[in-house]
């Protein structure tokens, strides 16, 4: 059953990692966007000509968030075959 | 009628139909089960295939021609906002991952309905889902093919009756000859024109504007709200902007249309690859495309229609045959979930309700028969109704989306992980999810400031754990499907 089978373990880490790269995205994301576009236009710096907020929180939030994915996936996913085991089949 | 603009997008029609013919004719040559190679290619997807089945799946026409109309309303905001789905490239296959294809594999599902009947061993949960999937899928595809004629009247001045027959034929023949396979093949294609589309159309938007700088200081001489994350009225609240992570993002683990693409692919290593690219490609072009529709207002100001913006840009900043391929881009996107749902629709009659419960003894012949014979006189049906479509029908379209999320997200993310959830929790969470997101939504517009999608979601949650954990279901032996 479930308990006795590697695999599922480590899909079950895999599953926490893709809930933990969502966690850090949202608050990468969130925390630009609004930490730096919160102040009047005026005010506003730029970074390759767009808003900073929005660079830091659009364009480097998607390029964080791929560097991340390629690394972790890379690094800490294993390859399982998916097809049942013959033991497994009841 | 602009004939530079009418090639390119012949040829890009030609091109599907022959992905079509071929994919039938691998079908007719496999050995392998019928259904299995129908409407699930086989399970034998590779990474880049899947990747991009999944983002086209998903980047529907409401995003590709909606979106950029919105973003050129609202500003940078609404690319803000249209960011959140960067997530669903790779959430989904990390979430639902391994344990979901070995599972499905295990119980022989070739839908979603098959992996929840097996799962929960419940005929009412599999009824639930069938006909959830039928009514609202139904709904959101017919949505769907009034927005992919539309496109076609717009750019090439046909009549739209014209129009939506050129489309129907189109999507039908390759969708009814070549199954699963060709639905994910063409998506490939279709992905792919997306993404070489809105880079040339971005890099000749920024051209003709003069620069990104040049653009942002006319946006900001026009209303200086265009460049913060609040939109141009200020009217986008954080709460309500991050509530879109839940639509959008995470959520879409629940939608049937992703679920079916997270048990088709090959192999882990498949898996592995589209995660990479999956997450690359959805960013990339969900930023290039909104972005477009914000940089299109200094160049082209005073559009009235959200949906022209896209169009009328590119054929305002390129050549026409040009334009001609990259509006072969939007169209990509509407076929793209145009076919993956029609044959979704079909498989929940044919193989959920048919073969499951009118006929379980059915012959492979009459199998196929059904297969061909019922996505045809869907995909028939469903141009009926797009000829002048019924308020019933637009009225369930808004509901497709959020709808199907909560109804599904849990039975099928807990009933993964969580080995108490059983029947009866499925059951209530279920009818809690849609029904109190009808409610949500007609009566109480944006609770607390949050898409109405996010309490039905909490709703459905809290109902599953709570049923779950105080009922008891004992199964009896693991039922499997009839396979054939």
């Amino acid at each position: 059953m479930d308990k006795h089978d590697e695999r599922f373990k480590v899909a079950n880490r895999e599953a926490l990692i893709g809930v933990g790269l969502a966690l850090i995205n949202f608050l990468w994301w969130f925390g630009f966007a609004y930490g730096l576009g919160s102040k009047p236009p005026e005010e506003y710096s730029y970074i390759f000509g767009l808003p900073a907020w929005f660079f830091m929180s659009c364009v480097g939030g998607f390029i964080l968030m791929s560097v991340l994915v390629i690394f972790v996936v890379n690094v800490y996913f294993t390859d399982v075959p998916l097809e049942a085991k013959d033991e497994d089949i009841e | 009628m602009n004939w530079a603009v009418i090639i390119p997008l012949l040829l890009f029609i030609i091109l599907i139909f022959i992905i079509g013919f071929w994919a039938n004719r691998s079908i007719r040559l496999s050995k392998k089960d019928f259904m299995q190679e129908y409407f699930l290619g086989g399970r034998e997807l590779g990474g880049f295939i899947l990747a991009m089945t999944m983002m086209a799946t998903y980047g529907s026409a409401s995003s590709f021609i909606g979106g950029p109309g919105v973003a050129y309303t609202e500003g940078l905001a609404w690319v803000l906002l249209a960011m959140t789905q960067v997530v669903t490239g790779y959430f989904v296959l990390t979430v639902l991952g391994k344990k979901f294809a070995i599972k499905a594999r295990e119980y022989k599902a070739v839908t979603l309905t098959d992996y929840l009947r097996t799962r929960y061993q419940s005929h009412v949960v599999a009824l639930l889902a069938a006909v959830s999937i039928i009514i609202f899928l139904f709904s959101a595809m017919a949505a769907q093919w009034v927005g992919g004629a539309r496109l076609i009247e717009t750019v090439t001045g046909i009549p739209y009756t014209s129009a939506l027959f050129i489309f129907a034929a189109s999507v039908l023949i390759y969708v009814i000859i070549g199954g699963f396979r060709a639905v994910a093949l063409t998506d490939a294609v279709q992905g792919s024109v997306m993404f070489v589309g809105t880079l040339i159309l971005l890099i000749a938007t920024v051209i003709a504007g003069g620069g990104v700088e040049e653009i942002m200081q006319g946006l900001t001489r026009e209303n200086p709200n265009l460049i913060t994350p609040f939109g141009a009225d200020l009217t986008l609240t954080p709460a309500y902007v991050s509530s879109f992570w839940i639509l959008v993002g995470v959520a879409v683990v629940g939608l049937p249309q992703v679920t079916l693409r997270a048990m088709s692919y090959k192999s882990s290593k498949a898996m592995h690859r589209a995660i990479i690219i999956g997450t690359v490609v959805v960013g990339f072009v969900m930023l290039n495309m909104h972005l477009i529709g914000v940089f299109a207002r200094p160049i082209l100001p005073g559009i009235e229609v959200g949906d022209k913006v896209m169009p009328l840009i590119a054929l305002e900043v390129l050549p026409g045959w040009i334009a001609g391929l990259v509006l072969a881009a939007p169209m990509a996107a509407i076929m793209s979930t145009v076919d993956s749902l029609l044959l979704l629709v079909s498989s929940a009659f044919v193989k959920d309700i048919y073969v499951t419960y009118l006929k379980p003894d059915a012959s492979e012949r009459q199998v196929k028969r059904m297969s061909f014979g019922v996505t045809a006189v869907l995909g028939i049906f469903v141009f009926l109704m797009a000829l002048q479509p019924p308020d019933l029908l637009i009225w369930l379209n808004l509901f497709a989306f959020g709808g199907l999320e909560a109804t599904f997200i849990w039975p099928v993310v807990l009933g993964l992980y969580w080995q108490k959830g059983n029947k009866y929790g499925a059951i209530s969470s279920m009818l809690t999810g849609i029904l109190s997101y009808v409610i949500v939504d007609q009566f109480f517009n944006q609770p607390l400031g949050v898409h109405s999608v996010v309490l039905p979601v909490l709703f459905s949650f809290i109902v599953y754990v709570l049923v779950s954990a105080g009922t008891t279901q004992n199964y009896t032996t693991p039922v499997t499907n009839p396979t054939r």
